[in-house]
């Protein structure tokens, strides 16, 4: 970087006092760069690195083993199943639904739009506690569809399909969104060449649109994986973590630890690092994907 | 034409799907958040001053407010030096850095819980040495702050990183060679760039952090009075059969969010920042 700078300094004159001045203002300006180097690994050492670290030893000094162990008995296994189930239909209708969705909101004009588009975002914005206290506000004893959904014989609160609509309601934004970023950096013209083509708007969607985006949707879908498998707090207002039934992975690491049973407590949570680790792994791999595809 | 025909009339099967998607989102989302509000609201925000008249309710909005208020000011400013160090320094390991800064986004917060608590707790050498000092950690505010900002931490990094990834070096360069210090550079050159990205993003984190639970419930404590943030206060209320109470208090952090949510869409579409 100082290599212009003495270039320039050469011919002039009153070369040596500049190019020492210049050669001290570079030193302030490595100095100055070491320093935010330094400030940047310590915020990211103490922040990320060390809880990360504290973790991983804790785990190795009782034993992956001993804590995966742990993970046999049947109320585990239980909770494991429901993740497991709620996981993957997130995942589906999410797919189905986030890239109809994002087509919708970027190549359709329509009076709902602008709806859609804010509503596709909203479930970053609220706390998971209160998306299950939406629900049951819906749902629960004198909810205000509670006598529809009696009439219909289904039980909500405390039950499968409340666990379903918290898990719904926070893994909303992923696909939806990233696919819209997608097809949005796309534009149109390779579907108008289809359509001039005279191709349908049936093979115009599964022939081009979707190839198309295939890359932003599965990093959507990793990204509604990851959310699902995760979220806490509207299944456990939701659902009451009731040990067996509707207890998840995350509601029993809440158990476990309220009832000091820490090789249960860390072997869930080991098992759920690991999961979101992988993913981790998968997503920035089709972040690379997703960006080499769209130049 | 037939291409801008196809652009601006959907086919009638698309048309049914684009209903049926716009029915899911508004019966998922929407419908909720209605009810929420408008249980919230709906005596007349008695329910809501009853619940803010108990000291309990309102220190933990407060404690919320201030956490999450200086986590976002952490983020802003540690956020943006990360992604710098991270777009201009040569640094061994950098690409696996890169993909640790995601795993937030990634790792139920949950098992970020678990992690402090194993890190900061009674058995730790750190957790005793703090204690030891009369600076305890766990169970206590700072706890707080470190979930916060562990949960948050990929917002504005994320944010800022594309920006500066497409800034011309040559106009730092430029300034640099025209005799600005590093600070002037950074002042007239950068942070015009990075501003509205790295802000909205600090926005959008601070209303996150707002919500946040997972973590907290497992590192805080909640002791009423001292570390009991307003999600677990609400969970509270809610256990203990009083969802009124806990829909105007959730009514009243909603609408809080949802402004933060506008305002961050507002500052990426007027100052022209992209929503990562």
């Amino acid at each position: 970087m100082s290599e212009p700078a003495s270039a320039v300094a050469l011919p002039v004159p009153e070369a040596p006092p500049r190019s020492r001045a210049r050669s001290s203002s570079a030193n302030v300006r490595r100095l100055g760069q070491f320093a935010l180097g330094g400030v940047v690994l310590a915020y990211l050492g103490t922040i990320l690195i060390a809880p990360l670290g504290a973790m991983a030893y804790e785990i190795i000094a009782l034993g992956p083993l001993t804590a995966l162990k742990s993970l046999l008995e049947p109320n585990a296994l239980l909770a494991l199943r429901m993740t497991a189930i709620l996981t993957v239909l997130s995942v589906v209708i999410n797919a189905v639904v986030g890239t109809l969705g994002a087509v919708a909101i970027v190549r359709h004009r329509f009076p709902l739009r602008p709806l859609i588009n804010a509503l596709s975002d909203l479930p970053l914005a609220v706390s998971p506690v209160m998306v299950g206290l939406a629900f049951i506000l819906l749902f629960g004893r004198e909810g205000l569809l509670a006598s529809l959904t009696a009439a219909l014989g289904i039980k909500v609160v405390f039950a499968f399909t409340g666990l379903l609509l918290g898990t719904l309601f926070v893994s909303l934004p992923y696909t939806i969104r990233e696919v819209a970023y997608v097809l949005e950096e796309l534009g149109t013209s390779e579907e108008e060449a289809a359509a001039t083509l005279g191709a349908s708007p049936f093979q115009i969607f599964f022939r081009v649109t979707l190839p198309n985006v295939r890359f932003g949707l599965a990093y959507g879908v990793l990204m509604t994986l990851a959310r699902s498998v995760g979220e806490f707090g509207a299944v456990l207002v939701l659902g009451g973590s009731i040990s067996g039934q509707t207890q998840t992975a995350t509601t029993f690491i809440h158990d476990a630890i309220d009832q000091r049973a820490t090789a249960s407590a860390y072997g869930m949570a080991l098992l759920l690092a690991l999961v979101s680790i992988v993913l981790l792994l998968g997503l920035e791999w089709f972040k690379h994907k997703k960006h080499g595809g769209s130049r | 034409m037939k291409s801008t025909a196809y652009a601006l009339e959907p086919s009638r099967g698309e048309r049914i799907a684009r209903h049926l998607t716009t029915l899911y989102l508004i019966l998922i989302v929407a419908v909720p958040l209605l009810a929420l509000l408008w249980y919230g609201v709906s005596d007349g925000l008695v329910s809501l001053r009853e619940a803010l008249a108990s000291p309990v309710a309102r220190q933990a909005l407060w404690l919320t407010l201030w956490t999450s208020a200086l986590v976002a000011v952490i983020n802003l400013v540690l956020g943006t030096a990360t992604a710098f160090v991270l777009v201009r320094y040569r640094i061994p390991g950098k690409s696996l850095l890169s993909a640790l800064i995601d795993l937030p986004l990634a790792i139920p917060t949950l098992v970020t819980g678990v992690m402090l608590a194993i890190l900061y707790g009674p058995e730790s050498l750190l957790g005793q040495s703090f204690t030891n000092l009369g600076f305890p950690i766990l169970f206590a505010k700072p706890s707080i702050v470190l979930a916060l900002a562990f949960v948050t931490l990929p917002f504005v990094i994320r944010a800022v990183e594309p920006v500066l990834i497409e800034l011309d070096p040559g106009e730092e360069e430029a300034a640099f060679t025209l005799g600005a210090g590093p600070i002037r550079t950074f002042r007239t050159v950068i942070l015009p760039a990075i501003a509205p990205a790295a802000l909205s993003a600090s926005i959008r984190s601070l209303g996150r952090a707002m919500g946040e639970f997972g973590s907290i419930v497992v590192v805080a404590g909640n002791i009423p009075m001292q570390t009991l943030t307003a999600p677990v206060y609400i969970l509270g209320e809610i256990e203990s059969g009083a969802p009124r109470a806990a829909a105007a208090v959730s009514a009243l952090v909603l609408a809080a969010a949802l402004a933060l949510h506008g305002l961050a869409h507002l500052i990426e579409r007027r100052l022209g920042a992209r929503h990562v």
